[in-house]
């Protein structure tokens, strides 16, 4: 969790991640912030994520997208 | 049959007293033999192609659910005996099957857009070739017909059929509710580009008479109605004489088109977007927005979230998010990031974002304006992406500067230029050429045409111009006036202001709504895409 925090921090320094769940609804992670996102993710944690699991529920929160992570490493 | 003309009031008015009478489980088959009925008018070949396309699609579809239940049962059966590689290799396995069902006819329906809309132009770009190395053969074009609304219906039929593929939703049992889903006549025109998730909510229930909610549409109907008729038409008299002869209109005529232009799209392609929710909403029907005030936006990226809201997420969603998470792209993520450092991290966002605009200008029309317009929003976002950093610093300076109303003001002035001046693509269709008109602002700006009367000499009068400008502060007006609750759901509180404002509108139409003056007017900008 803590380098999916870092990998957001990069993004935004300005946003507390660790408490903010609403990152899409508020328009704070635009389309080329996501993918930049997904692309780090697959690096750090060696997974990939399909395009269909890019949905809001997915990323409104750090906490989701740890989540997320965790799904999709484990199927 | 166009929104705009006496034909389609007649259909609807039939339609809608029809579909208000019949069983109510009946209606959405009335929607479906009214679709096809509108849809027929544009020529019996166009239900040939639409009936392709909602046809294979929903078999597809169908095959694709069926091999997913199949491979759900199966786990399910084996779940106790299955490893969780045997699980995944199974899975992998019967996603390629699916995968080939939904690639089949997404080649087959892209196929078909592709070769009527694309054939000329890639004939007329061989030509063009041929012609610069001395050859003295053209191939002959084509000529083909573009069926009405492909691209919309095309779009929105291969967004479901990825959506089935993706496990977002199962696939529509009934053929007859599918057909309906893509050849739903309000929106075969110009779009909204739905979603099947959101327009079946409403598309298929049955609806009783609601007043309020028939109130409601009528008035955003003939709200579009107005923009067309009285803003966007009468703008395309002197747009169509600034442009047919460009070398006789340089300087500030470029910049007077520019302007006109915005406000002439802006009102021709919302009017349009209105009376198809606006009529969709009388039927009970909901569609999706496709606008949200964009030209109050700060800057490009926050207008293509508000401007044809539809066509951004679905091109974000098919093509930008796939792309990006493809295998290559990710490899290509982290060979630059190696290589580059921080830097690279950038290299396949901005490559993709550049073939997202490139896919986005080429679906806009086949030329290459579009595809030059495609590619410049692409860098603008891009530059501004680059600029941040930039922007952050001269904040941290003047820290109090951002959150003032004269910034904002600034912002939203820069995004509406930047776009209009971009949009002059669209206009002259010609790339050099556009780039020669835009030069001569620079070179011969000659202001004079302000005053001495050349601007009366485009075909508009003194009273011509006043009604348009009249037209355009209503429509930014009824924007501020819209922020929190929409202008209509206020005025259907008060009924005699509405019945007042609705008859007010209806005669400033007939008074002055530009009808018939040598050119189509009823033809909507976005019907051509």
């Amino acid at each position: 969790m803590e380098e999916l925090l870092d990998i957001l921090k990069s993004l935004h320094p300005d946003v507390d991640f660790e408490h903010c769940d609403s990152l899409i609804d508020d328009k704070i992670l635009d389309s080329i912030d996501i993918v930049s996102l997904v692309a780090e993710i697959n690096d750090a944690f060696d997974v990939a994520v399909p395009a269909e699991e890019i949905i809001p529920e997915n990323f409104n929160s750090a906490q989701a997208l740890w989540e997320m992570i965790q799904r999709l490493d484990e199927a | 049959m166009s929104f705009a003309s006496a034909q389609f009031l007649a259909f609807f008015a039939v339609l809608f007293v029809l579909y208000y009478l019949i069983p109510r489980r009946h209606q959405w088959k009335l929607l479906l033999v009214g679709s096809v009925f509108f849809y027929f008018f544009a020529g019996w070949y166009c239900l040939v192609y639409i009936g392709v396309t909602a046809v294979t699609t929903w078999l597809a579809a169908r095959k694709i659910g069926a091999l997913q239940a199949r491979q759900d049962a199966w786990l399910r059966e084996r779940r106790e005996e299955l490893n969780k590689e045997a699980r995944k290799a199974r899975k992998a396995a019967d996603k390629k099957v699916r995968w080939r069902w939904a690639l089949g006819s997404m080649l087959l329906n892209f196929g078909i857009l592709a070769v009527v809309k694309y054939t000329d132009f890639v004939l007329g770009s061989v030509n063009g070739v041929l012609s610069a190395a001395g050859a003295g053969t053209q191939l002959p074009l084509a000529n083909l017909v573009l069926p009405m609304g492909i691209s919309f219906y095309t779009f929105q039929s291969m967004g479901y059929l990825i959506d089935v593929y993706w496990g977002k939703y199962p696939p529509e049992r009934s053929l007859g509710r599918f057909a309906l889903f893509v050849t739903f006549f309000p929106q075969l025109i110009q779009g909204p580009i739905s979603r099947y998730n959101d327009l079946s909510q409403t598309l298929y229930a049955e609806h009783r008479w609601d007043s309020r909610q028939i109130a409601m549409g009528g008035m955003r109907a003939l709200w579009g109605l107005g923009k067309k008729l009285i803003i966007a038409d009468r703008l395309a008299i002197p747009l169509r004489e600034l442009t047919a002869a460009p070398e006789e209109y340089a300087g500030l005529y470029v910049l007077a088109v520019m302007f006109l232009y915005a406000v002439q799209l802006y009102a021709d392609f919302t009017g349009g977007i209105d009376i198809t929710i606006g009529v969709a909403q009388m039927l009970g029907v909901k569609v999706t927005e496709n606008f949200e005030r964009p030209f109050f936006s700060k800057n490009i990226a926050e207008y293509w979230r508000r401007w044809h809201i539809t066509m951004g997420t679905w091109f974000r969603d098919y093509v930008f998010y796939p792309l990006s998470v493809s295998k290559g792209v990710l490899k290509l993520h982290q060979k630059a990031r190696a290589r580059l450092g921080e830097a690279g991290k950038r290299v396949s966002v901005y490559l993709c974002t550049m073939i997202l605009w490139f896919v986005t200008g080429l679906w806009h029309g086949a030329s290459w304006n579009f595809i030059v317009w495609g590619l410049l929003n692409g860098v603008v976002i891009l530059v501004s992406q680059e600029c941040e950093p930039l922007y952050a610093r001269f904040h941290g300076r003047f820290p109090g500067l951002k959150g003032t109303f004269g910034y904002r003001l600034f912002e939203v002035g820069r995004t509406f230029v930047l776009m209009s001046a971009i949009r002059v693509l669209d206009v002259y269709r010609d790339v050099p050429l556009t780039f020669r008109q835009v030069g001569t602002v620079f070179t011969s700006f000659r202001p004079s045409v302000l005053w001495d009367g050349s601007f009366l000499e485009l075909g508009l009068s003194a009273g011509d111009w006043l009604i348009a400008a009249l037209g355009a502060a209503a429509l930014v007006v009824c924007s501020l006036l819209g922020r929190r609750e929409p202008v209509r759901q206020r005025l259907v509180r008060r009924p005699s202001l509405a019945w007042g404002g609705c008859a007010a509108l209806v005669v400033c139409m007939v008074i002055f709504g530009v009808y018939g003056i040598g050119f189509d007017a009823t033809q909507f900008i976005y019907n051509q895409f």
